[in-house]
């Protein structure tokens, strides 16, 4: 008998008691040692402890088939506290750092029903934008094995793109859901800033941060989100505000009077033909649902990358701080005559390049006499970015745009350009930036055969609008059904 | 302002920042920095005069919790993760702060 794949559909299975969760949960383990060497998705597998509690939860059935992720496995990137499983940001300073606690949106998941299996490959510390700044190696896009796969949470992307897990947390800061999401041809989600709490997340950008789901389908993403959102004091920017049941805002089919706007000057230069094309296709789709299309502007969106990049890398500079080689994570050995000594060695010996770069700029503009002309003017440009959204909501109700501007690149082709690489975030660092929900969903395939993202961003809290919207494309489109070939090791 | 870093301005801030380099790292970052220090001085073009500030994207409260005594990390399992730890004294163990010998 066929198995169940979809959160939702394992839900089903395993509540009814059609299926087992032990079943459920070998057969990922299985598909995740076919295909982990290829596509190196997972920095930890914990077999032993997603089996033991499945078959936890086919004893205690009976007490638990309410329970809305029943049995579903979840991987999560590797910046997400466990308390059973290293944690280590995919960076060297962290090597085999276990934390002491869970993060709040493990112990959400565990309530739920849900399986963790294991963690995922990312850029260190979530800096990056194609998993190349993981200093375990790169992911693989399983849609081409020598391309990038998007990131920074590109291991959870290429897992769920390969069906080895249904659902994959992922954090985004600047798109590091949404991107590799596009680039693999998968769902991806971020909630508006402060809907789910980021305590036991490892902050790269404390005001931008957030996690969210990856997933094949737009109810799996609805399903998780009504799990991880709510308010939780222990993350004081955890937003306290009801959450409404996002499964239940997916399932009207029309969209009759929604607004939706388009950024057509924004999107008039440096977006490939091909992600062009996906994306007219795409409003078309909307519009026979009945959406009505209008011209928005958001004029100060092209200074996004800029302004992102001094905020993010002027708050990694200072979160980044704590790894010191002191409590937690790896200590530089040799040089150690003084204290100065010993940090300076264990920072230089345990961050990678891209870290050490955006710990530099972030130092840079923060420095005296840099304050004012690079930073102050960044959170300016900030709020203007914030009112450009502000005034487009007045007009339409959800914004459209590509997730990202190409469609994957090949490995290699970007790490020695950092301004290059930074590009990639252009449209997707603006969501962060005004803090308002965004979500990337497939809609077609560039002349490459590879995947493309629509990007579609609402008001802030008003996540319900756009599920509806996304849910109504997905259902009148089967590009969310498009799967790579099966990847297997050595192929 | 100047937009262009040089290798002794990157150790300066490499120092700040706590960060070893190689030599190698001084001179490819210092190439790299320029680069997106000059990409970023698209940001000037902008009238930003009377423009407040965004330091985060919520308006922030300072919530209070009752002053109520809660359990907080055992020492020992802070410890625990630690690449020197002192476990019999419950300390961190680090090299001396002050000078060389």
């Amino acid at each position: 008998m066929t198995l169940p794949f979809t959160a939702a559909a394992v839900r089903r299975a395993v509540a009814s008691g059609r299926v087992a969760a032990v079943d459920v949960c070998q057969a990922a383990l299985d598909r995740i040692a076919q295909a982990d060497s290829a596509l190196n998705a997972f920095r930890h597998v914990d077999a032993e402890g997603a089996l033991a509690r499945a078959a936890e939860i086919d004893r205690r059935r009976d007490d638990l088939m309410h329970l809305p992720l029943l049995g579903v496995p979840v991987a999560l990137k590797d910046n997400i506290c466990t308390r059973r499983m290293p944690t280590t940001a995919s960076s060297h300073v962290l090597e085999g750092y276990c934390p002491p606690y869970d993060a709040e949106v493990v112990e959400r998941l565990e309530s739920a029903g849900a399986i963790i299996v294991g963690k995922t490959n990312c850029d260190e510390f979530a800096m990056g934008s194609s998993t190349e700044n993981s200093a375990y190696g790169v992911t693989r896009n399983p849609w081409d094995l020598e391309r990038i796969p998007g990131g920074s949470s590109g291991g959870s992307a290429a897992a769920v793109a390969a069906r080895l897990v249904p659902l994959a947390l992922g954090s985004d800061t600047g798109g590091s859901i949404r991107q590799p999401a596009a680039l693999c041809g998968v769902t991806g989600f971020k909630p508006t800033y402060g809907r789910v709490s980021r305590y036991g997340l490892l902050a790269f950008a404390s005001s931008l941060d957030q996690i969210g789901p990856i997933a094949t389908c737009i109810e799996d993403a609805a399903l998780a989100t009504s799990v991880l959102a709510g308010h939780d004091p222990r993350d004081a920017t955890s937003v306290d505000a009801s959450v409404p049941d996002f499964a239940s805002s997916i399932v009207e089919g029309s969209l009759t009077g929604l607004r939706v706007g388009v950024p057509r000057t924004l999107m008039s230069e440096g977006v490939e033909a091909g992600v062009l094309s996906a994306i007219e296709a795409a409003l078309g789709v909307l519009a026979s649902r009945g959406a009505k299309l209008l011209d928005v502007e958001l004029p100060h969106s092209r200074h996004g990358i800029a302004a992102y990049y001094l905020i993010a890398t002027a708050e990694a500079s200072s979160n980044l701080a704590r790894y010191d080689g002191v409590r937690y994570g790896v200590r530089g050995k040799g040089i150690d005559r003084t204290l100065i000594d010993m940090y300076e060695h264990t920072r230089g010996a345990g961050f990678g390049a891209e870290v050490k770069r955006r710990i530099m700029l972030g130092t840079y503009v923060l420095s005296a006499g840099y304050y004012e002309a690079y930073y102050r003017k960044a959170q300016q440009v900030r709020t203007l970015i914030s009112r450009d959204y502000d005034a487009a909501f007045e007009q339409v109700d959800v914004i459209a745009l590509p997730t990202s501007p190409t469609g994957a690149f090949r490995l290699g082709e970007r790490t020695a350009d950092p301004v290059l690489m930074y590009l990639a975030d252009v449209f997707t660092v603006g969501a962060n930036l005004a803090g308002v929900p965004a979500i990337s969903v497939p809609c077609g395939f560039t002349a490459d055969n590879l995947p493309v993202g629509l990007q579609l961003t609402s008001r802030k809290m008003e996540e319900g609008t756009l599920l509806r919207a996304a849910a109504a494309f997905e259902r009148a489109t089967d590009w969310h059904e498009r799967q790579p070939a099966a990847v297997t090791a050595g192929g | 302002m100047s937009s262009s870093l040089a290798p002794e301005e990157v150790e300066r801030i490499a120092h700040l920042a706590r960060l070893s380099l190689t030599a190698e790292e001084r001179d490819l970052f210092a190439r790299q920095l320029t680069a997106v220090l000059q990409y970023a001085e698209q940001l000037q073009e902008l009238d930003t005069s009377g423009v407040p500030p965004t330091s985060h994207p919520l308006a922030l409260s300072a919530p209070l919790r009752d002053d109520e005594i809660r359990p907080s990390l055992p020492r020992a399992e802070a410890l625990e993760s630690a690449p020197d730890p002192d476990r019999a004294a419950g300390l961190f163990k680090v090299p001396r702060v002050l000078g060389g010998a």
